[in-house]
């Protein structure tokens, strides 16, 4: 199988009066058709850019995106309107993200009127058929953001971003505004409809235990750059980076009878602007030494599983 | 006689607590009637989702409820045998940062932005000690050292400092005055999770040294597992749960906590679905009667929707509000 995206060494910089904010920097990855890439990191550390970058909500700086075999890195207006029809994407905010004077009727509709592929009653079916889709009450048809909890108004959301039928979608911290119950309907939604439209996520969140539960592949990164990629189940069971180890870490733990022995590592995130060359992490890292002052490479270690470190052998006693 | 003696042994002791807002004509009852009891040098973690009347319960404790909204505020709190609740402001505000005190959620917005840290905490130290202003300052360099912030950041403002370093300022000024009680009102939820673990730990490490009781506010069950002796779950203003954090962890009763725990990624892992909880919260102006829990309840018979459902022990220490329970 080919892959549906395919991300070759993105970069997206911010030029502000304090200097240039490198907020991705060489991101390279491929996903597939119909699987879900999980983006993991904490604040600032790149990772809504890179999705908003992907689908062209931001113009790259520099690298190739590939999306199903097509160089769409630089596109034209009307090409983008068509690429827009495949990419689109869910925001973390159910309370700012969608607009307060639209209905829901007419917050889904907008996407199906804009394509004209829509008209009349027809139009009106498919926004109910959407609803219906995504689980919102035909009650609701008319009803405001105002009115509608967290949980609902992320289902208008999702709704909005799968009215034109779309093969991508960049799921950015889609459940980290709702409470734990909510949160759970709204997972199995977006798994049930990734397997009914045979749908790709890349989702993007700091929450690992969603990560976990809803990825198959995941990329760790850290301030702007991609320190560690393998599939979900390699990473929480043979994690590399220092910075993953800590990251898996500091997950407080509901096994009250195993706690996870815990790596605290010390000191904050620096900043992203004009970093120094080397690895970002060696500030923070309990292994950092002069070889980490150098540029790192990511490297493969084992089949699909890459890592950004100068000492993961050493670390990790590998041959 | 029986009922103070079985006070007094408790450091802190929440009676019959209700709480109730007037919002656009209707009343919203955030609390309901909750009462549980606290030892010296332990945590209590207070769990429950988004409106559950958690704030609210902690902002009764402090007196701090905003007086405009407030249409009803009763119950009894005892901390170290002494009434809070019935205390003239002028005496509560003496308790307040000495003997209790509060760390908020949001540390962007609980600093002054116009003042540099330390004197913010010397601010707190001399209103509750005799301090001039050369010993408060000293002393709010100590505690900013205690944190992890050097003494040299002490008269920096705070949009100089990250999330989490704010944290630890607020935290900071909370424990300036060695509170016998510290009210953490979600205290790591705006932060990363690698800070979170570096400001827990603090927050654990203190605790040890000053011997300070808290009141653990949080939706996170896995930072519950890691700060709290015993648990109270919160549901529609009303404790539902309440225990050790063994009990709670290990044999949780109510089919609300029940559904929580299923709820979490990762807990069941043989599937890939998760079990959401059906349904919403209840809307706290017009809750159902009997059991708030029973319009989302898959357990709920018509006795439970009837009548008011009274806490019930499963163990002993470990009492649960459901006729059905333990299920």
């Amino acid at each position: 199988m080919s892959a549906l995206l395919e991300v070759k060494h993105l970069k997206k910089y911010f030029s502000t009066h304090k200097g240039v904010v490198h907020a991705v920097d060489d991101v390279t990855f491929s996903l597939d058709e119909g699987k879900t890439m999980g983006v993991v990191g904490e604040s600032g550390c790149g990772k809504s850019t890179l999705g908003r970058t992907i689908i062209h909500l931001q113009e790259p700086t520099e690298g190739q995106i590939i999306f199903q075999g097509e160089d769409v890195t630089h596109l034209k207006r009307k090409d983008l309107d068509r690429l827009r029809e495949n990419m689109q994407i869910v925001f973390q905010d159910p309370y700012s993200s969608l607009n307060p004077r639209l209905s829901v009727r007419d917050t889904i509709a907008e996407p199906l009127i804009l394509s004209h592929k829509f008209k009349g009653a027809a139009l009106e079916k498919e926004v109910n058929r959407l609803m219906e889709l995504v689980g919102i009450e035909k009650r609701l048809h008319n009803a405001y953001p105002h009115e509608m909890d967290g949980g609902r108004r992320q289902r208008v959301g999702i709704g909005r971003a799968l009215a034109l039928n779309p093969k991508f979608i960049v799921c950015d911290e889609p459940v980290s505004a709702l409470d734990v119950s909510i949160q759970a309907q709204v997972l199995n939604l977006l798994m049930d409809l990734q397997q009914e439209n045979k749908l790709t996520y890349m989702f993007v969140t700091h929450d690992l235990s969603v990560v976990r539960h809803i990825s198959d592949s995941i990329c760790v990164m850290y301030l702007g750059q991609l320190v560690e990629t393998c599939s979900t189940e390699e990473l929480f069971k043979n994690q590399l980076h220092p910075y993953s180890k800590a990251l898996l870490s500091a997950i407080p733990s509901v096994d009250i009878h195993n706690p996870t022995k815990r790596i605290v590592i010390k000191g904050e995130i620096v900043s992203p602007i004009d970093p120094k060359p080397g690895c970002r992490f060696a500030a923070r890292c309990p292994y950092a030494c002069e070889a980490c002052k150098e540029p790192q490479k990511l490297e493969m270690i084992s089949t699909g599983h890459f890592v950004s470190c100068c000492r993961v052998k050493e670390i990790n006693q590998l041959s | 006689m029986k009922n103070i003696t079985e006070e007094s042994k408790h450091f802190l002791s929440v009676q019959d607590m209700v709480v109730q807002y007037r919002s656009e004509g209707k009343v919203v009852m955030a609390v309901n009637g909750v009462s549980f009891d606290l030892d010296k040098g332990k945590t209590i973690g207070l769990v429950g989702e988004t409106g559950a009347g958690k704030t609210s319960i902690a902002k009764a404790i402090m007196r701090i409820l905003p007086d405009h909204s407030t249409y009803q505020n009763s119950g009894k709190v005892m901390l170290d045998q002494e009434d809070i609740m019935s205390i003239p402001e002028q005496e509560m505000r003496k308790l307040r940062g000495h003997k209790l005190s509060m760390i908020f959620q949001d540390p962007m917005t609980a600093l002054n932005p116009v003042k540099s840290v330390a004197e913010q905490i010397a601010e707190a130290v001399r209103l509750h000690s005799d301090s001039n202003k050369v010993q408060a300052m000293k002393r709010a360099k100590d505690m900013l050292e205690l944190v992890g912030i050097s003494a040299d950041r002490a008269n920096e403002y705070p949009h100089q400092f990250s999330g989490g370093m704010k944290q630890r300022v607020v935290i900071a000024m909370a424990l300036a005055c060695d509170p016998m009680l510290l009210i953490a009102d979600e205290p790591t939820t705006a932060l990363d999770v690698t800070i979170q673990a570096q400001v827990l730990e603090m927050i654990n490490a203190l605790k040890e040294k000053l011997n300070t009781s808290m009141i653990m506010i949080t939706h996170d069950l896995g930072v519950v597992a890691e700060t709290c002796d015993t648990v109270a779950v919160i549901y529609a203003g009303q404790v539902i749960e309440y225990g050790a954090k063994e009990d709670i962890f290990d044999r949780p009763a109510h089919p609300y906590t029940v559904g929580l725990f299923k709820a979490l990624p990762g807990m069941n892992k043989s599937s890939r679905r998760l079990s959401p909880i059906v349904g919403m919260p209840p809307d706290p102006t017009d809750l159902p009667s009997g059991c708030s829990f029973s319009p989302r309840c898959p357990y709920a018979d018509d006795a439970c929707k009837r009548d008011a459902v009274g806490m019930q022990e499963i163990t002993p220490g470990h009492t649960c509000r459901c006729l059905k329970a333990p299920l």
